[in-house]
């Protein structure tokens, strides 16, 4: 048999048998709801699957079984005996022909008109009208399967409709137990401890054997050892297995789909060995078909209005399984129309969700997931494959059954992409063993990004290239290449006594961790060795703590907690791994810096008491300068700063130049490659702190130097404009000015060195356009083909992999973008640079650093851009 | 207080009234003789290395690996109100089971097995030390000195406060 439809009988008939409770369950209390959402789940899957096994009787019983709870559920229909008897009698011929399915490998022939004509009386309201007729046989329902295709159909038919019930025991069974047996994971669960156990007697009889010596039993002893030790190895395979084994129904189903649907379909797959537990795997199947369903129903659009949008005719859906940070995390994204945010905040009001009122404080990510709720459907029409609000509520409560956490992001015209975390509770992982204030600690590897050994400021020592750890005010940063990072202490975190000797040590060991986007120090007293572990869950009086994701066992025998760097995070308040930004839409533009991210920030005080506040990775690096080392010219104030001369500009105006150490600011720029390497200094007052939030500038500003307010840590913060003290510090740089009014035309910036978009990218927002800025070509032409839609594209010329001008002539060639005004930014103008520029397809060239003039060449570009479009 | 002993009177009722006896370990805590209803012990265990759990309640001594599996330790000491013992004392564990997690209660010492008869038992006096009074379900008269019963159930509930 084949063994889609295998696993369909086993799923379908345990289903059955909970319906049967649930029913009568239901019968007994008409108003129980959770009850119907069982029931009216059930029914939902069993019509979902032998929809795309093609099963047309099951599914035409299955739908109109649903159609009544649909309406029941919806409050159109009370629970009446005869309804349920109704319904009954629909769960008794799906079990007649589940059973039929067993013995024969396909449907018996016969037909259910009769008894979906009842189910469709039932479902509109007319109380079954040939209550004389079906209600003699609808009390005894078993018998009904075989009255119903008796009449109707040749007796051959007849005699498979008499004798399934003896045959398909030895069946079904049969090809069944040939490869596989269920079994209860408590089972598995049992072997597991009683492995645990035998691994440690082993331990402890190799330890007094090396003490005695007796060669009489270290040969048998060493046998058992490894016997133990294949044994635990078997234990533990037992209850993994690759996500793909989850998977191994969808390219079937996506292959029906696109028969079905009449779309075109391209199934990827990543990930597919990413190791889950058994359990956690059988949980997430269903979840996972459901949204690859919707995926394709509802989220790709028809080749037709692809190409209607300049899209590829065939669609994308993607499943990409991977761990991370101590999670599992599952994306399943399509590259369709995404979700229509209108639509959802028309239906949450009609559906009596939540008020206007209410919705208007919403975020869009807030109101898009109101798909979570149960009966939600935005599908104008119900189909067949899916459209009735029951996939993604089944899905969520499916995820959240098992810890796990559901998050979509959505963009309109470029694709949905849900992700599903899951805690690994009960997987095995690699970690990293480190010691804080006298205990061990296990670190998930997959979250530590690198060890690193850092010098503190009082080591004077400290190697050109190390790493330095210094402070801010009180908070300690660590200087690492070109970034700072914030730093967290696990002794302090965990309120653990202080090693003495090792908090005064002058090197640290710092491990960097990834938290969501964002990376986070964690300061420990020593690193051992990398273990693979079984985590486990911590003891319910220590669930609060979040700061663990479990414990574990070590090889020694010790219990040692395991850290959850998302929980550190939380606990010290440095990432919003909560605010769903980290689900990102298609790859290309999660990475895209869109403004309403959050980013660190490094707030300060100079020249006044209100705080100002730049993007911390703008900053180099922060210095202290001694008195004696500034040097005051007779136009500029410099320091002599690793072999050059770096410019000190004071923010608050005048240096004073008696304070005997100035908080420096350095900005660099490490485009070395264009002969950029100068750095100036920022004099500030004062270092407050480093804080992480969204830089959404809500008031400009006409002072020089300032690009407007923003709130930053719950204060109105000013920010400061990078490229005004830039310019200030280097006659050569323009002296910026006023920002013109960019009518909020969508700009892109294709730029690869990081300081730029982030220099650029406040002062055009400022100038009022909308910006999305990407670190190199292939990001931007993977949004062309994704759909996204823009006024102007501002590009760097040099550029690794595909360069400025290859980008312009590939934009060029055609495609959605081949008419936008593109303006090449550069270091390079000389005038042959400009003609090979203008030959390739640039509508403009402006020199790097130059605000206005980039400023005044956008005006321009957008204006003719506006006016072609008017006459063509 | 007057409110917790009329609480309890229900659970205690049956036992002193009835004449079935019970089985109990008896146990010492600061020099008091304890005693827990030997079902509800898995195991005893000598002096163990624990593993402190950062933020934990005080109460929460750490956790230990018995053959295997992680079992939560709990300072009765310090559960029941009663200054820590001098640094370097060895204790015992008594392991017991709740919700299919073990957990191992820190005594000074564990003695013997004993079925004390069951007219020896009655119930909290009010003027029990309110921390006692919350974990005892009874007080049995032996010959020279008295034995708390404690209630393990109501000694793990430490959960829902957090």
């Amino acid at each position: 048999m084949d063994d889609l439809l295998a696993e369909f009988l086993t799923e379908t008939t345990e289903n059955l048998a909970e319906l049967d409770v649930a029913l009568v369950r239901l019968e007994r209390n008409p108003d129980d709801g959770e009850t119907l959402s069982l029931i009216f789940r059930l029914v939902h899957t069993i019509k979902g699957t032998c929809g795309f096994l093609g099963l047309p009787r099951l599914e035409k019983v299955a739908h109109a079984a649903e159609n009544v709870l649909g309406k029941v559920r919806d409050g159109v229909l009370g629970v009446t005996p005869d309804l349920v008897s109704t319904v009954l009698a629909a769960i008794d011929q799906i079990k007649f022909i589940v059973a039929s399915l067993g013995t024969t490998g396909a449907e018996p022939t016969g037909d259910d008109a009769e008894l979906i004509l009842r189910l469709d009386a039932v479902s509109n309201g007319r109380a079954v009208p040939p209550a004389a007729a079906p209600s003699p046989a609808a009390p005894p329902v078993a018998e009904v399967p075989a009255a119903v295709p008796a009449p109707s159909v040749p007796p051959i038919a007849a005699v498979p409709a008499e004798q399934p019930r003896p045959a398909p025991e030895s069946a079904v069974e049969a090809p069944q137990s040939n490869q596989t047996i269920r079994l209860g994971v408590d089972v598995l669960e049992e072997l597991m401890t009683l492995v645990s156990e035998l691994v440690l007697t082993r331990n402890q009889l190799l330890q007094l054997a090396r003490s005695r010596e007796s060669a009489a039993f270290s040969v048998p002893l060493q046998r058992l050892s490894h016997i133990t030790t294949d044994l635990q190895e078997g234990v533990m395979k037992t209850r993994m297995q690759p996500i793909g084994n989850a998977w191994g129904k969808l390219p079937r189903l996506v292959r029906d789909l696109t028969l079905e649907l009449d779309k075109r379909i391209e199934l990827v797959m990543r990930g597919a060995e990413t190791e889950l537990d058994r359990q956690v795997l059988e949980l997430i199947k269903d979840p996972l078909t459901h949204m690859v369903r919707n995926s394709a129903d509802h989220g790709l659009e028809t080749p037709a209005e692809r190409r209607a949008a300049g899209k590829p005719e065939t669609g994308h859906i993607t499943l990409n399984a991977f761990h991370e940070g101590g999670h599992i995390v599952i994306e399943v994204g399509d590259d369709g129309r995404g979700l229509p945010v209108d639509k959802i905040r028309a239906k949450i009001i009609a559906k009596g969700l939540a008020t206007e009122a209410e919705l208007a404080g919403m975020t869009d990510n807030q109101i898009l997931r109101f798909i979570f709720r149960p009966g939600f459907s935005t599908a104008a029409t119900i189909t067949a494959v899916s459209g009735r609000g029951v996939g993604m509520d089944v899905v969520k409560t499916n995820v959240e059954r098992i810890g796990g956490t559901i998050e979509l992001a959505s963009t309109v015209g470029q694709g949905t992409t849900f992700t599903i975390k899951i805690p690994l509770t009960l997987a095995i992982v690699s970690a990293l063993i480190v010691e804080a204030g006298g205990e061990r600690f296990a670190i998930p590897q997959l979250s530590v990004v690198e060890l690193v050994r850092a010098g503190t400021e009082a080591a004077a020592d400290a190697a050109e290239g190390e790493p330095v750890l210094q402070m801010i005010n009180s908070t300690p940063v660590l200087r690492l290449r070109d970034r700072l990072l914030p730093l967290v202490n696990l002794a302090d975190l965990l309120r653990l006594r202080a090693d003495e000797a090792r908090a005064s040590a002058s090197r640290r060991h710092i491990v960097v961790a990834q938290v969501g986007a964002s990376l986070l120090g964690i300061v420990v007293d020593r690193v051992f060795d990398t273990e693979e572990i079984v985590v486990k869950p911590v003891a319910p009086i220590m669930r609060h703590v979040t700061m663990f994701s479990g414990n574990t066992i070590l090889g020694d025998g010790s219990v040692i907690m395991i850290l959850d760097p998302n929980g550190i995070a939380r606990a010290t308040g440095i990432a919003g791994s909560a605010d769903g930004r980290s689900a990102g839409g298609p790859p290309a533009v999660a990475k895209a810096g869109r403004r309403e991210e959050r980013a660190a920030m490094l707030l300060f005080r100079a020249g006044g008491a209100e705080p100002k506040v730049v993007p911390l990775g703008l900053v180099a690096r922060l210095e202290e300068i001694g008195a004696d080392q500034i040097e005051a010219g007779a136009d500029q104030v410099v320091t002599q700063y690793r072999g050059r001369l770096m410019p000190l500009i004071a923010m608050s105006g005048t240096l004073d130049l008696t304070r005997p150490r100035q908080t420096v600011l350095v900005f660099a720029d490490a485009e070395r490659r264009l002969g950029y390497d100068r750095c100036m200094g920022l004099v500030v007052d004062e270092i407050i702190d480093v804080v992480e939030d969204s830089l959404a500038i809500q008031l400009s500003t006409n002072r020089p130097g300032i690009l407007g307010k923003a709130v930053i840590a719950g204060r109105a913060t000013d920010i400061i404009d990078t490229g005004y003290w830039l310019t200030r510090a280097f006659a050569d740089w323009f002296d910026a000015g006023e920002g013109g009014p960019g009518g909020n035309a969508r700009l892109l910036i294709v730029e690869d060195s990081a300081f730029f978009r982030q220099m650029l990218e406040p002062s055009l927002i400022a100038a009022g356009y909308d910006v999305t800025a990407v670190g190199s070509a292939a990001e931007a032409l993977a949004l062309a083909d994704a759909g996204a839609r823009f006024n102007a594209i501002v590009s760097d010329i040099e550029m690794p992999d595909m360069d400025g001008l290859a980008f312009v002539a590939r934009l060029r060639a055609g495609g959605p973008w081949m008419d936008l005004p593109i303006i090449a930014l550069t270091g390079m103008t000389s005038p042959a640079q400009v003609e090979a520029g203008r030959a390739a397809g640039f509508t403009d060239y402006v020199r790097k650093f130059e605000r206005e003039p980039l400023l005044a060449s956008l005006r321009q570009c957008l204006a003719v851009s506006a006016e072609h479009r008017l006459h063509a | 207080m007057t409110a917790t002993t009329i609480d309890r009177r229900p659970a205690a009722e049956p036992r002193g009234e009835d004449a079935t006896a019970r089985t109990l370990v008896t146990l010492t805590i600061a020099d008091q003789l304890c005693g827990v209803p030997v079902l509800s012990v898995r195991d005893i265990l000598g002096e163990q290395p624990i593993t402190r759990i950062p933020l934990a309640p005080p109460e929460i001594a750490g956790s230990l690996n018995l053959r295997g599996r992680i079992v939560t330790a709990i300072d009765l000491r310090c559960r029941l109100g009663v200054p820590p013992p001098p640094p370097g004392t060895p204790r015992m564990s008594v392991v017991t089971e709740q919700g299919g997690d073990l957990y191992a209660l820190l005594v000074d010492q564990v003695s013997e097995v004993m079925t004390p008869p069951a007219t020896s038992f009655e119930r909290n006096p009010p003027t029990l030390p309110a921390a006692w009074a919350e974990f005892c379900s009874g007080i049995y008269r032996l010959e020279g000195r008295l034995m708390v019963e404690l209630d393990i159930g109501r000694i793990l509930a430490l959960s829902t406060e957090g």
